[in-house]
């Protein structure tokens, strides 16, 4: 049995989901069905952070990968992430690492600088 | 001395949106005064993403949420100044502002927008005992740190309060490589969005101690240990509840204050539930031409309402400016009280006959409940009600009173919230 706040709504239902029959129970609503039995079997999140950046008014980059990634890839990526440097200018919404570890998501800049 | 139609105080959500707004019904010549080095505020600092979902109808970080006025601005004759303070301002539109190429210089304007925002409670105000070691740091500072200047404040880190911000930094924080071992809670739930408490905490395996907080802070030059202890219903902590963390760091997310410094100097009255201006229901203060919007007006939970109202404060701002309308006449003017249940509205006074379609009122409750019914009554009796299934403290409400259940209302209209269990 896995245990899940649902995020669809404010309410902030508290799920059980079976991992083996994926039933899902404590939901109020259909949503909460369809929100626990993603979370037990992919769950998926967007990674935002920061990256180094030369010659820029700051010395962060804000930048997102532009799709959400499997949640246990997330520390895999802040590797890759760590090591990156970059130089000013970037427009928005730059690629500037390709497939991030493997996700198949890029890594993108949300923001010029 | 500068003359401008129009000056709005803040170039972040609030005063981006209402600027433009401002434009965009007619007004050229505005200024935006800034003190930091870039448009943005605080968005600037929110990498995460989260932000623009009512309005864009899609998940954007702050940057980019930020990106879309601020493109959106470039393409206006709106000047902006920026790294330039606001030292004050009078009921008659005069601002005092200071910056490095025009030194000390005054800037008369027919109408002004206060949109200041809010800045954080600190360890002052919430009585926190122990040492006064470095590594204590209010959330948004270790935020700004972190994602802008690029320092990872601490490696062991408690947080105190579950505020987003907080919640926020957790994840930022462990995600950076820091061991964040609990975040403490003095009330018996969290403030935070319940998603931010899934994907914040609960991924990472953080634990939150709800009914509990910090008791002693041990260190005298970084700090070394933070001791929180569980509270009883009275919020006072009970004795051989203590736990114990080994950390260097300690940050705080224990609510925001509006930023009023300059809306008192004004003069201008100040809602003590809300700690903004009061406003009426064209967001304009008890001073004719001055209004206000945003988080400086009520600290909201997303931007995407800041913008909304900050467009209404623009609007009506523009009203102002060309027409001079007749605001803030009392004799029309109604009172909006706070009924069982309420522990605010926005805006606090509304003049009926101005109203267009429907009056809009937000307001937060103060206690959660299921199937609750939003009552609206006047002197004479109920005017309208509203179901809700769920409401709570920490999710604004919005309700829209149709103008003609308002025609025979003369004094007041009571805001309260019946029914409903939890």
């Amino acid at each position: 049995m896995k245990e899940f706040i649902c995020t669809v709504c404010p309410r902030g239902c508290r799920l059980k989901v079976d991992e083996v029959t994926l039933n899902v129970t404590g939901n109020s609503c259909p949503k909460g069905t369809e929100y626990g039995k993603n979370e037990a079997t992919n769950p998926l999140r967007i990674l935002t952070s920061t990256v180094l950046i030369e010659g820029a008014i700051h010395r962060r980059l804000p930048v997102r990968t532009d799709k959400p990634i499997p949640k246990d890839k997330l520390f895999d990526c802040m590797k890759t992430i760590h090591t990156y440097k970059e130089k000013s200018p970037v427009k928005a919404g730059q690629i500037l690492i390709k497939d991030l570890a493997g996700t198949g998501a890029n890594l993108i800049t949300s923001r010029e600088m | 001395m500068l003359e401008y139609d129009l000056v709005v105080i803040g170039g972040g959500p609030a005063g981006l949106a209402a600027a433009i707004a401002a434009y965009e019904n007619g007004i050229e010549k505005i200024v935006i005064l800034e003190r930091d080095v870039e448009l943005g505020g605080i968005l600037n600092q929110c990498i995460h993403n989260g932000f623009g979902l009512h309005r864009f109808g899609q998940e954007l970080t702050g940057p980019e949420y930020a990106t879309r006025f601020i493109n959106r601005l470039t393409e206006t004759n709106i000047k902006v100044m920026l790294g330039t303070m606001v030292l004050s301002l009078n009921s008659d539109k005069q601002i005092t502002c200071v910056n490095k190429t025009n030194g000390l210089f005054i800037i008369n304007a027919k109408a002004i927008i206060l949109a200041m925002g809010c800045r954080e409670r600190n360890r002052g105000p919430i009585g926190m005992p122990g040492d006064r070691g470095s590594g204590i740091f209010s959330a948004g500072s270790a935020q700004r740190y972190m994602n802008i200047n690029g320092y990872l404040v601490g490696k062991r880190v408690v947080i105190l309060g579950s505020g987003d911000i907080g919640l926020i930094m957790a994840r930022r924080m462990t995600l950076e490589g820091a061991n964040v071992l609990a975040v403490s809670e003095l009330m018996p739930h969290s403030n935070g969005l319940s998603r931010n408490i899934a994907q914040c905490l609960d991924d990472f395996g953080i634990p939150l101690y709800l009914s509990h907080t910090v008791t002693e802070v041990i260190g005298k030059n970084r700090i070394e240990k933070v001791v929180i202890s569980q509270v009883d219903s009275n919020y006072k902590p009970i004795l051989g509840t203590e736990k114990e963390f080994n950390c260097d760091t300690l940050l705080l997310s224990v609510g925001l204050i509006p930023e009023n410094e300059l809306t008192r100097s004004a003069g201008i009255p100040i809602d003590f539930r809300t700690n903004g201006a009061i406003v009426y229901d064209d967001m304009q203060t008890e001073t004719d031409g001055i209004f206000a919007c945003g988080n400086v007006l009520h600290v909201h939970d997303l931007v995407d309402y800041v913008s909304a109202e900050s467009e209404k404060a623009g609007k009506n701002a523009a009203e102002f400016i060309k027409n001079g309308y007749i605001s803030n006449d009392r004799k029309s003017a109604v009172t909006i009280k706070n009924g069982n249940g309420v522990g605010y509205t926005v805006p606090q006074i509304a003049v009926i006959d101005r109203v267009e379609k429907g009056l809009e009122i937000f307001f937060r409750v103060k206690a959660k409940s299921e199937n609750s019914v939003i009552e609206v009554s006047s002197e004479n009796g109920k005017i309208a009600s509203f179901k809700r299934e769920f409401l709570a403290p920490g999710e604004m409400e919005r309700i829209v009173i149709p103008k003609k259940l308002l025609a025979d209302v003369s004094e007041n209209i009571t805001v309260s919230i019946s029914g409903g269990a939890k």
